[in-house]
């Protein structure tokens, strides 16, 4: 978990102790998630319901695209084979009107109508003419059918009946697939004749395999019994019957969509042939087709993909970056609070001291004054001038007076202004002062105090009463951490060009690096229950701030501790 | 020399005039404003030592009313309060150093005033 670790944010973790009813209001962590949520749902819900709303509309419209493109493919198609049918059912219509029954039973004729009808139209294998009774009078073509009696076959009904007929691929003699056109001509007063033509299909499957249709597609003609008429790619030889359906009758183009039999899902146009036995059936693999949508649809959604991912990232930055800016502030405004709390705490007890110290002055003096006579009366009479227990006993009380005298003055000097006042300092000197304060404890518990100071320290200009207490917090600090006899060294030295260095270095219990960071927080305390409040460092902190420095720690559990205070010399020309 | 000493303490200023007589200063002391000011209207010193609290009038009011009566008359400033603001009232009535804070050393007295006289002497 140390990236994680690495990316929390300082406030993740926070919970405000001194908060109270409040607490909910300085839930930083629930703060980050609703913006999060927020943002996140005002950014990206649109994006999404946009992107979806894209997708259906290019998937439909691609696919209507494929339709139409079938569609007019499979229309285009079927008037192509209509049409071929239709001109040459013309052409032999047209020879049937254009010669007499006794013109066309003249074999050379009927040869030369043939070859004109090979050159011209093509396709044309043999032609047969027909009498009334069914029989072929004359035949041009491969074959000798001269005689055949047709009037039994069921075409044959068919064209008496219709006066056209179209009729099915089917294998001759020759197993080549072919069809056979033949119409019928009414010669006046009830007599007729008919015309069979045999059609090639080579001509046929030429027109239907399409260059469009290429790349998965197939085309072909069947039959209504579903037998195939012409080569198919992928359902057969011709007259193979075809494995799927055959398609419901319908005037126009039609499209459906059929899984074949490896589950492929194909788009199928069909079209019936007018005034022919023949289905036109078109097919396209719909994967094949949808290619260049998919391609499309990964753009898609990589574009979404991404710009969610970098939607997220600038959320998650942003949200954390400003909710990191209130959580500082909020530190900030607690700092403040508490200084000021502890501010107004140390004048009430500066007052207080100051109070006492006046009272106690004023007959300190007195005896000072009495101790001091008694002693002037006795140095005039040589008898107690030469008393020297006397002498010491009067001197006993002066210098204790001396003493009162010093304590008084020291806690008047607590009593200080709220403004910083800046004044010139010996550093070394004012550390001094401050152990003096407190060398009795140091006394007691048999401390080794040393102090260091650096020839090139020059005096700084700063405010005396602050530094002061920020010493006394960071060594009482130091004390508190610190077993009887232990050592505490004062470092003082130059920090860079503008700066002086102040070093408490303490050989007490340390500090575990999990609270190292959190030592100058307000309320941070591990004396809590001791006698620590938890405030003593944070104050040291804006304390130092105020002076313009800055305050570091760096411990080390069993071995002690070293709180460093840097100061610049002039606090003036800092600000 | 003769010296007015004003403290509302009457064992502390009459001890130590007491005091300052066995050094041969002739001390004269009052333990309020009214008295310093009818001490001063019948002699002349040369420096008064003024409590910055005494009673009815403050220690600053009764020096500058000496002032008005003794022009000549140096003064120093006598405290057991000490706190900034007095310190620096006084200072800027009478300039650096004439504000001790009590119980004061009486070598260190005399000497302050001692330089006080020799100081206005220098400049008359």
């Amino acid at each position: 978990m140390a990236p994680w670790k690495k990316l929390k944010p300082e406030f993740w973790d926070y919970v405000d102790a001194a908060a109270g009813p409040f607490s909910h209001l300085f839930n930083f962590r629930r703060i980050w998630q609703l913006a999060v949520l927020l943002a996140v749902g005002v950014a990206v819900v649109p994006l999404v319901v946009i992107t979806a709303i894209d997708y259906q509309v290019t998937q439909k419209s691609i696919e209507s695209e494929i339709a139409l493109r079938t569609s007019r493919l499979v229309s285009n198609t079927r008037r192509a084979v209509s049409f071929f049918l239709e001109e040459r059912r013309s052409a032999l219509d047209f020879i049937v009107r254009d010669n007499t029954f006794a013109d066309l039973n003249d074999p050379e004729r009927l040869q030369a109508i043939l070859r004109n009808l090979k050159n011209a139209f093509g396709g044309f294998t043999d032609l047969g003419v027909i009498d009334p009774l069914g029989y072929q009078r004359t035949y041009a073509g491969p074959y000798r059918l001269e005689g055949v009696d047709y009037s039994l076959q069921a075409w044959y009904k068919e064209v008496l009946e219709r006066g056209i007929h179209i009729s099915d691929v089917f294998l001759g003699f020759r197993q080549v697939p072919h069809l056979i056109i033949a119409v019928k001509h009414e010669v006046g007063s009830g007599t007729h004749f008919v015309l069979r033509a045999t059609l090639d299909t080579e001509r046929f499957n030429h027109l239907i395999s399409h260059p469009e249709i290429a790349g998965g597609g197939d085309a072909f003609l069947i039959n209504r019994e579903g037998k195939l008429q012409t080569p198919s790619l992928s359902h057969g030889k011709v007259l193979d019957t075809l494995s799927l359906p055959i398609p419901a009758y319908s005037k126009n183009t039609e499209l459906i969509e059929e899984e074949d039999s490896q589950d492929n899902l194909n788009v199928v146009g069909y079209a019936y042939i007018e005034n022919a036995p023949f289905i036109l059936m078109i097919m396209k693999n719909k994967k094949e087709l949808m290619k260049p949508w998919s391609k499309t649809r990964l753009y898609l959604m990589g574009f979404l993909a991404a710009s969610i991912t970098i939607i997220l990232v600038v959320i998650l930055g942003v949200a954390t970056y400003l909710v990191n800016k209130i959580y500082l502030a909020d530190q900030k405004r607690l700092t403040m609070l508490h200084q000021v709390e502890y501010s107004n705490k140390m004048a009430t007890i500066g007052r207080l001291a100051a109070g006492v110290a006046h009272e106690i002055n004023n007959p300190l003096a007195v005896i000072n004054e009495k101790a001091g006579l008694i002693k002037d009366l006795f140095s005039m009479r040589e008898e107690c001038a030469r008393d020297e227990k006397l002498m010491n006993t009067i001197n006993g009380i002066l210098s204790s007076v001396e003493r009162c005298a010093k304590i008084t003055r020291r806690l008047l000097s607590f009593m200080r202004n709220t403004g910083v006042i800046a004044e010139g300092i010996n550093v070394k000197e004012t550390i001094q002062e401050v152990l003096v304060f407190l060398g009795k404890e140091a006394e007691y518990r048999s401390f080794h105090l040393s102090i260091q100071a650096d020839e090139g320290v020059p005096p700084i200009t700063s405010d005396r009463g602050r530094l002061q207490e920020i010493l006394l917090n960071v060594i009482n600090n130091s004390f508190a951490a610190m077993q009887d006899g232990g050592h505490l060294e004062v470092t003082v030295k130059r920090f860079k060009e503008h700066g002086v260095s102040v070093t408490v270095k303490d050989d007490g219990c340390g500090i575990p690096k999990a609270d190292l960071e959190r030592v100058f927080e307000p309320f941070f305390s591990t004396r809590t229950g001791k006698g620590g409040t938890g405030l003593g460092l944070s104050i040291t902190s804006g304390l130092v701030q105020e002076l313009g420095g800055e305050i570091r720690v760096d411990s080390e559990v069993g071995k002690g501790t070293s709180f460093t205070i840097l100061l610049p010399i002039n606090i003036e020309k800092k600000e | 020399m003769k010296v007015l000493l004003v403290d509302d303490e009457h064992e502390l200023v009459s001890t130590l005039a007491e005091r300052l007589s066995l050094r041969g200063i002739q001390a004269d002391w009052a333990i309020n404003g009214e008295d310093a000011m009818s001490l001063a209207e019948k002699n002349t010193y040369e420096v008064a030592v003024l409590d910055v609290k005494i009673p009815r009038i403050s220690g600053l009011e009764l020096k500058r009313r000496l002032h008005a009566k003794l022009p000549a008359m140096k003064f120093i400033f006598m405290t057991g309060h000490g706190s900034e603001d007095d310190y620096r009232s006084c200072s800027a009535e009478t300039g650096e150093g004439c504000y001790l804070v009590k119980p004061v050393n009486i070598e260190d007295l005399i000497q302050k005033m001692n330089e006080l006289i020799k100081a206005s002497e220098v400049r008359p």
